[in-house]
């Protein structure tokens, strides 16, 4: 029944229906930037699809690819056939989508959403601010290339002598699979994973040989190429 | 309740202290707590607080959800950047002296949540007395904390501390020959 929903679309827009697939049974439908509230309001109007249920709308970040940056997509649902459809298109960075907030009420949040982590404006929204973060947040964070340990706290942070905690993990602790090496990747670099899994695959230099490894180790044969004359003096009077 | 000293009068008995050390006393005894609970951590606070761990035996059952009004700030869950001023403000209408409880890990040090969204340890922001690690931490470890607390006030020290690991009971020193590892 989805595939009757890509088959309509074909049939209605012919060749603005730039790309459809059906991996793992979830249909999508690929339109240009222009036709995107088009083709969302005839879903929803149509009497034979009646997509009335909207699920969702997010964005995905390709930083790497040239043509368009960005690919928004909705995810929407008919209660009266059941059809699954996922509407997907294209945007460049700055480019703005057609806000879909008129044609369900649900996507008003959602594009603040998109428009908060991604920073995707939607033209015609009501009421485009963020909707999770603060005014004060500069940038997006859900963007790939927004730095992964950088936190923008609203209160300055106390600076005590007798807490000597950080935040709590350095490059190899914690969770480090969600640590993907985008600066490496941007530049072209081998370096395609996080740290950790870099090792697994064997796509990187165990951590001992890593340049952050070698740096370390040289802070520390620098500190003992210091303190060894004293060690030695001391030895000498000894004997 | 520092050093006791009894004088008897011979039929009358009086017994004398310090006047800080009977203040101390009255203090941990009779907690007010203001939880500002925020994840999943509240479930085990609640567990505390209910009748099968009674957190009413040591004097603090009785939360007030008025900062003005309490002695212990329990910090319990995620405390994300949006919510430190909050956080900061209710700490700064609370009447002197005053304790803050960092429950749970996430308000220890940040937890897994270790990117643009969260205060890695409300500590950051706030001073905390004792730190309860866990996630989220038994009602036991809870406790622990309370009594942690109790002690700090009794001695009047303000050094944060981090409760320790409770020993499994089957492998504490004497229970077996084995002993603990």
């Amino acid at each position: 029944m989805s595939q009757a929903v890509v088959d309509r679309l074909n049939a209605q827009f012919g060749e603005r229906v730039l790309e459809t697939s059906d991996a793992f049974g979830d249909h999508e439908v690929v339109v240009a930037l222009k036709d995107w509230v088009e083709v969302a309001q005839f879903m929803k109007d149509d009497g034979d699809l009646q997509m009335d249920h909207f699920i969702d709308l997010t964005a995905v970040d390709y930083p790497e690819r040239e043509s368009a940056r960005f690919d928004v997509v909705l995810m929407t649902r008919s209660s009266v056939t059941g059809a699954r459809i996922r509407l997907r298109t294209h945007a460049k960075d700055g480019e703005e989508p057609g806000s879909l907030a008129g044609t369900w009420s649900g996507a008003n949040w959602a594009e603040r959403e998109v428009w908060d982590m991604f920073g995707i404006k939607f033209n015609g929204h009501p009421d485009m601010r963020r909707i999770l973060l603060y005014e004060e947040f500069v940038g997006h964070p859900l963007r790939k290339d927004y730095p992964i340990d950088k936190a923008q706290p609203l209160v300055p942070y106390r600076e005590v002598s007798d807490i000597d905690k950080l935040p709590p993990f350095g490059i190899e602790e914690g969770q480090p699979f969600a640590r993907i090496d985008w600066e490496s990747r941007l530049s072209g670099g081998d370096n395609q994973v996080s740290p950790a899994l870099g090792v697994q695959q064997g796509q990187r230099r165990t951590l001992s040989d890593s340049e952050a490894a070698q740096q370390v180790q040289a802070r520390i044969e620098e500190r003992m190429a210091q303190e060894a004359p004293e060690d030695a003096a001391e030895e000498g009077s000894g004997e | 309740m520092g050093e006791l000293r009894v004088i008897d009068g011979g039929g009358e008995v009086a017994v004398t202290t310090r006047l800080s050390d009977l203040l101390q006393w009255a203090r941990k005894w009779s907690l007010f707590q203001y939880p500002f609970v925020t994840a999943c951590c509240g479930m085990e606070f609640m567990s505390t607080a209910a009748p099968r761990y009674d957190i009413a035996r040591f004097g603090a059952e009785a939360p007030r959800f008025s900062p003005r009004q309490s002695d212990v700030l329990w910090v319990v869950g995620t405390i994300s950047q949006r919510q430190g001023p909050a956080v900061r403000r209710i700490w700064e209408q609370m009447a002197d002296p005053k304790w803050v409880v960092a429950f749970g890990t996430c308000a220890s040090c940040g937890g897994f949540y270790d990117n643009y969204t969260t205060i890695p340890g409300v500590d950051k922001v706030i001073p905390v007395d004792v730190y309860i690690p866990g996630c989220p931490p038994r009602p036991e470890a809870v406790l622990d904390a309370l009594m942690l607390l109790q002690d700090k006030i009794q001695a009047n020290d303000r050094k944060p501390i981090v409760v320790p690991p409770r020993l499994v009971p089957e492998r504490a020193p004497g229970r077996t020959g084995e002993g603990n590892s």
